[in-house]
């Protein structure tokens, strides 16, 4: 199972175009086997201030450790998914979840 | 119509600034690493609270825990302020490693955080430190300068006055690296540390306030643990300058009348002389006259111990011990510190503000000139003489002449200006006899006597008698005797007590 934790601020094009980015790669490469969170920043600051996010969007993949930390709107689809290390795994679908968007 | 400025209460500062930071607006501070940018920001920062402003402290590169400790040693209780809310840190200074970026992004986190920090302690001060470390955490150096710029119009917002700190390369090069200064503000100050003639000195330059005034050029400053940061403001202490009629004893009757009866109050008396002509004793003699009429003596000593110094007194018939006893005299005698003149210059201060006396002497003079630059001491005599004559009270310097006769000493050159009188000590070659005079060169704002007079010393004190009638280029050292003859000498002398006594 991936964590995935997204932080963007508000909804401007570039979190939209993050968040959009984000689940198409999870959705191809990751079968359901994926949980992602969004959280702005903007509405949470407490949260980015324990997460100590400087830039956004950020991505940190909470699981599989170790945890890894992008930024960008994650455009370049082969540099995030080796980033993220995402590989097609056969375990069932998992639940998505959207929060804090 | 000038800014509004934020006082902020450094030690100094203020009187350069005329007033402080321009308020609601963004400075930039520009320094050499090693210049006290951070001490500077954390000062500005701990004043505010310590005034009852809250502050926020964003770190890019020291981590909040190795803040909190340093400035513990100014006395800033950093953690304790946290847990009241009147202080807080956002805290980016850990290096995330693991960071990677893929397509375009923007500093919103951050944002979120300053803001959120900024609201939950209603705070009125910010400081960013150092704004450099982004450049070298973020490849993408438009992002960085497009975003710095949106964080900045956010401080304006929020109703900040806000400090960001950055590196520059060297002292005297461009302004900030990155040529963050052309983007960040409007106002900026450099922090300067340079190595000169051997010695460190600290300097602070306003560079710009932009619509606010400011006073233009650099203004040594050192850091203190009691304070922290301490400008010495030149320019701004002269002004206030007063001066009074009322003449003090120089404690040698004779003296007084050269002088034209005696001191003023609020002036600065130079002594100058080569080695053994007598300035310690004029100096001990001024501090006796004062102790004799019940006013209280300081006296900084920096080339003899106390011992000695006793020791000479009791030789000319005085006695520093009752003095002391009696409340009426102060002796601090140190060796002074290499490139320590701002510190020498506070402790003074500070020891004239505690012991409030009517009379400060500082034998001598020459002795701190050798450990600063030649541009440093001039500010270190500038800044002590307007702060004596602000306090209203008397101050006799000594200064030593590097030759036995004639001449003049570098202190004397830099100085002469700044005093108020000025008495030269020298040796005169008398038919292979060596004679000591004295004469007064300067009496600022009253007539003296011109002649220069014989004095001697014994077990008494000094003694000033009759002038040199016989012996001219005694300043110069370059001797020429008016009369050859035992006779003529002798008549020489005769004249001379004739004049004296129509006197």
């Amino acid at each position: 199972m991936y964590i995935l934790k997204l932080y963007v601020t508000g909804h401007t094009p570039r979190s939209e175009r993050a968040i959009y980015n984000l689940y198409q790669l999870c959705d191809k490469y990751l079968t359901g086997n994926y949980q992602i969170t969004v959280i702005d920043v903007a509405e949470y600051p407490e949260i980015a201030e324990r997460e100590k996010i400087l830039a956004t969007p950020t991505v940190i993949r909470e699981l599989p450790l170790p945890r890894r930390r992008l930024v960008g709107d994650l455009s370049d689809a082969e540099r995030v998914i080796s980033a993220l290390d995402l590989k097609v795994s056969p375990v069932s679908r998992g639940a998505e979840s959207v929060e804090g968007d | 119509m000038s800014l509004e400025k934020l006082p902020t209460y450094i030690t100094g500062f203020d009187h350069i600034a005329n007033g402080g930071l321009p308020k609601n607006r963004v400075t930039l501070l520009s320094g050499t690493a090693g210049s006290a940018k951070t001490v500077f920001a954390c000062n500005f920062l701990a004043q505010g609270v310590l005034h009852g402003e809250a502050g926020v402290f964003v770190t890019f590169e020291e981590p909040p825990e190795d803040i909190r400790r340093n400035m513990l040693g100014f006395g800033w209780q950093i953690t304790q302020w946290e847990a009241e809310n009147r202080w807080a840190f956002v805290d980016v200074s850990h290096p995330l490693d693991d960071q990677i970026a893929v397509g375009s992004y923007d500093f919103g986190g951050l944002l979120a955080r300053i803001e959120y920090a900024v609201r939950r302690l209603n705070a009125k001060r910010l400081v960013m430190d150092s704004v450099s470390a982004l450049f070298s955490r973020f490849t993408d150096h438009g992002t960085v300068r497009t975003e710095l710029v949106r964080l900045i119009s956010a401080f304006k917002q929020l109703g900040l006055t806000a400090l960001v700190t950055s590196e520059r390369d060297s002292e005297y090069g461009t302004v900030a690296r990155h040529g963050v200064e052309e983007f960040v503000a409007d106002n900026v100050i450099i922090l300067r540390n340079v190595l000169e003639d051997e010695k460190r000195r600290r300097t602070v330059e306003i560079l710009k306030f932009r619509g606010a005034t400011h006073q233009k050029g650099e203004f040594p400053f050192t850091v203190t643990p009691q304070e922290g940061i301490v400008v010495i403001p030149l320019s701004a202490i002269e002004l206030k300058q007063q001066s009074s009629n009322m003449r003090i004893s120089s404690g040698n009757p004779e003296l007084d009348r050269m002088c034209g009866g005696g001191f003023f109050r609020d002036s600065i008396i130079l002594v100058s002389g080569a080695t053994g002509t007598g300035k310690t004793l004029v100096a001990t003699t001024f501090l006796a006259g004062g102790a004799a009429h019940g006013e209280r003596c300081l006296l900084f000593a920096f080339e003899e111990s106390r011992e000695q110094l006793f020791r000479n007194a009791i030789g000319w018939n005085v006695d520093f011990e009752r003095m002391e006893s009696e409340g009426l005299l102060r002796v601090v005698a140190e060796y002074p510190k290499i490139g320590a003149l701002e510190e020498h210059l506070i402790r003074i201060k500070a020891e004239i503000a505690q012991y409030r006396p009517m009379r400060v002497a500082i034998d001598s003079l020459s002795a701190l000139e050798r450990i600063g630059t030649q541009r440093g001491f001039r500010e270190f005599v500038i800044s002590l003489t307007s702060f004596i004559k602000h306090q209203e009270i008397a101050g006799l310097f000594t200064a030593t002449t590097p030759n036995l006769l004639g001449g003049t000493s570098i202190t004397e050159a830099h100085i002469s200006t700044i005093t108020d009188s000025i008495i030269l000590l020298r040796y005169v070659e008398l038919y292979g006899e060596m004679r000591r005079g004295l004469t007064v060169l300067k009496m600022r704002g009253s007539i003296h006597d011109k002649d220069i007079r014989e004095f001697s010393i014994d077990d008494k004190g000094m003694h000033i008698g009759k002038p040199f009638r016989n012996v001219s280029g005694i300043l110069s050292g370059q001797f020429v005797y008016r009369s050859k003859s035992e006779l003529d000498r002798l008549e020489g002398l005769f004249a001379d007590d004739v004049e004296i006594a129509e006197d």
